[in-house]
């Protein structure tokens, strides 16, 4: 009896541990969202408002492909090059209409992530190092696609095109709104798709997932053309924003999208995820340098932008050593 | 009890017979082939291949690839990864001047010089001990723990310089960039040093057995008494070091120093290396002579792409193309 006793409330604590540990960061986005609110002015603006999540969607979306891809058990560094790849496709293809250079943009996207997921599920190496490769070669793809200039000019006169990354849907940011209906169509596919559960039971235990009778290879494919798309998604907004492909933008893009994913709480050893948290995790870094813009324009203190990264790094610190430790007592208990 | 675990941890020279060079060089086979195949190659349809200047700016270009690519080696050996070591270059290379050019040493430059070669190496290496007390105490797993300084560490190179760029002419330090002691480049002497001393590590020493039992199954290491959190501070370390010393070549090459252009990209080349080079990702093998190979093909390819007219971005293609290859055929051969 007290033995059942005892295990109801393990699993009790257990349960209040992994809350925690997943509104410990949503409560850290509105603690700072309140202070940013209280301290500065122009903070809660439509402004700020708008081009804070112009600009995050694209991490956003790039984050929610590498978790999928991480709860998996993988890893996608080729995201950030797979982006500036898009981007230039999409400025490319801009003169030809609106909607193929978006489809264009998503296909050199998903075409990466087949090739990834190719590499990975049938020559068996791992994703690591085959997403290293890939990244060298999509850039290399960018920058042969805009034959080694520094930019591939957008048809400026293709109103669409520009509405993508710079237009408004209901008063929002058309970019947001791509962003939050590509997180709620990926929380119910985790939810309630066969592909969703498959991907973390393969992250959970693969061989396992194999005798179950899963098609292991075809579920990690999955996994890599959805973050080469979310990817070439990403590089259309870029394009439409900065009104040019940029071959040479997105480096180190794939980092932060791995630092939101392990900020919002998934472990980078597979088989667990939250999709919102993600989102939450890769708003939060990108809060930290709207904030810190803001307290620079207060003029008190003067931060150059250059303590962005190790306020960001301190910062990722921070969060994964509060991880480690409810993981650990979670382990214990 | 300690006596019998040190021998049974000491290298076995007598044992299989395959610790020899000769032997390791067996192993790594394909790899000098396929060296040889691009050397015979270029030597044939690329003029001027075979001079000493041709031969000296590969080996420059590549030096300071190899010399992080060996602390590299080690920390994937363990089962690890260093992500941070571009940015470790950047902060050991923003320092130097900062120390060589300042007004206190005026008077003082020899002691000046030294500092600058001393000190941003150790700071260096004090940041991979950081790295290493990320791995071992709060038990991050590698690629987050040295992602935390590969984000903050450019970072603080900038925040030092205010993201200057710092340019000088001081021959004393620029040597180690520049000089050419009997006309070899004076990094390639240092980085054929390197490569030399993490060879004898690996073959001859415990703690190069202890490196290699924390990457095979750490549990088991950690049972029959490796001491597997110093074993694995050290590596990184080691890695934090050999970027410092990495950081100072470049900027001696460049005779100036820029926190965020030095050693950027530096973790992917160095991790291309080792894979190439045959050391696997998962720990338990350290291939030293692979990974100098791994670079040397890499660099290869790339120049003779270029001397054939071929851009660098389709270089960087080719260069993916490899990589892939390379490490799908040792695949497949360990599997046989």
């Amino acid at each position: 009896m007290l033995s059942t006793n005892a295990k109801a409330d393990r699993a009790k604590r257990t349960r209040l541990l992994s809350t925690l540990s997943q509104y410990g960061v949503l409560a850290a986005l509105i603690l700072l969202i309140v202070f940013g609110a209280l301290r500065y002015t122009g903070f809660m603006s439509e402004y700020n408002f708008s081009t804070f999540l112009r600009y995050n969607a694209m991490f956003g979306l790039i984050s929610l492909g590498m978790c999928f891809v991480i709860m998996t058990g993988g890893i996608d560094l080729s995201v950030g090059s797979v982006v500036a790849m898009s981007s230039v496709v999409a400025a490319l293809l801009s003169p030809y209409g609106a909607f193929t250079a978006l489809l264009g943009a998503v296909l050199a996207g998903a075409l990466v992530g087949l090739l990834n997921g190719w590499i990975i599920a049938r020559l068996g190496i791992q994703p690591f190092i085959t997403t290293l490769a890939t990244l060298l070669g999509a850039r290399g793809l960018a920058l042969l696609l805009a034959r080694n200039q520094g930019g591939v000019g957008v048809d400026t006169s293709n109103t669409v095109f520009t509405w993508f990354g710079q237009g408004d849907l209901l008063r929002l940011p058309v970019p947001g709104v791509m962003m939050i209906v590509a997180f709620v169509l990926g929380a119910v596919a985790l939810r309630a798709t066969p592909f969703g559960r498959h991907a973390l039971a393969i992250g959970g235990g693969e061989d396992a997932s194999k005798l179950m009778g899963l098609n292991v290879g075809r579920i990690k494919l999955g996994v890599y053309v959805l973050s080469g798309a979310l990817a070439g998604l990403a590089g259309l907004i870029l394009a439409s924003q900065l009104g040019a492909g940029q071959p040479t933008e997105g480096l180190g893009w794939e980092l932060s999208a791995i630092a939101s994913v392990v900020v919002g709480g998934t472990l980078l050893t597979g088989g667990t995820g939250s999709v919102w948290s993600t989102l939450v995790g890769a708003m939060l870094l990108g809060l930290i340098f709207n904030i810190l813009n803001f307290e620079n324009g207060k003029g008190i203190i003067s931060l150059s932008p250059y303590w962005q990264s190790v306020i960001r790094g301190g910062f990722l610190l921070l969060v994964v050593v509060l991880q480690s430790r409810l993981a650990r007592q979670k382990g214990r208990s | 009890m300690s006596g019998e675990i040190n021998t049974a941890a000491r290298p076995a020279r007598s044992g299989s017979g395959g610790q020899g060079l000769l032997a390791d060089l067996k192993q790594v086979l394909p790899s000098i082939l396929i060296l040889l195949a691009l050397l015979i190659f270029n030597a044939f349809f690329t003029p001027y291949f075979l001079s000493v200047q041709t031969l000296n700016v590969n080996l420059t270009q590549v030096a300071t690839i190899i010399i992080v690519a060996m602390g590299m080696t080690l920390v994937i050996a363990t089962g690890g990864v260093d992500l941070s070591v571009g940015s470790l270059m950047a902060i050991s290379g923003v320092l130097a001047p900062l120390i060589f050019l300042n007004p206190a040493f005026a008077s003082l430059q020899g002691l000046g010089i030294a500092l600058a070669f001393v000190v941003p190496v150790l700071v260096a290496g004090a940041f991979g001990v950081l790295n290493g007390l990320f791995v071992t105490r709060l038990k991050l797993q590698p690629i987050v723990a040295t992602l935390v300084l590969y984000i903050a560490g450019r970072g603080i190179a900038q925040v030092i310089t205010n993201g200057q760029l710092q340019s000088f002419t001081t021959p004393a330090f620029t040597y180690i960039g520049l000089g050419r002691p009997f006309g070899v480049p004076f990094q390639v002497i240092l980085m054929l040093i390197i490569v030399a001393l993490t060879y004898w590590v690996v073959k001859r020493t415990v703690f190069g057995r202890y490196v290699l039992a924390v990457g095979g199954n750490e549990t088991a290491a950690g049972l029959s008494g490796v001491p597997v959190s110093r074993v694995k501070l050290a590596v990184y370390a080691i890695s934090g070091l050999l970027a410092g010393i990495a950081g100072l070549i470049v900027i001696a090459i460049n005779s100036s120093s820029d926190a965020n252009q030095v050693g950027q990209g530096m973790e992917l080349d160095a991790i291309a290396a080792v894979a190439v080079g045959g050391t696997l990702l998962s720990g338990g093998r350290a291939q030293v002579l692979g990974t100098l190979f791994g670079a040397l093909i890499i660099q290869l390819i790339r120049f003779t792409l270029l001397a054939k007219g071929v851009p660098d971005a389709a270089a960087l293609v080719v260069k993916a193309a490899i990589i892939v290859i390379a490490v799908a055929l040792q695949q497949r051969r360990r599997r046989e």
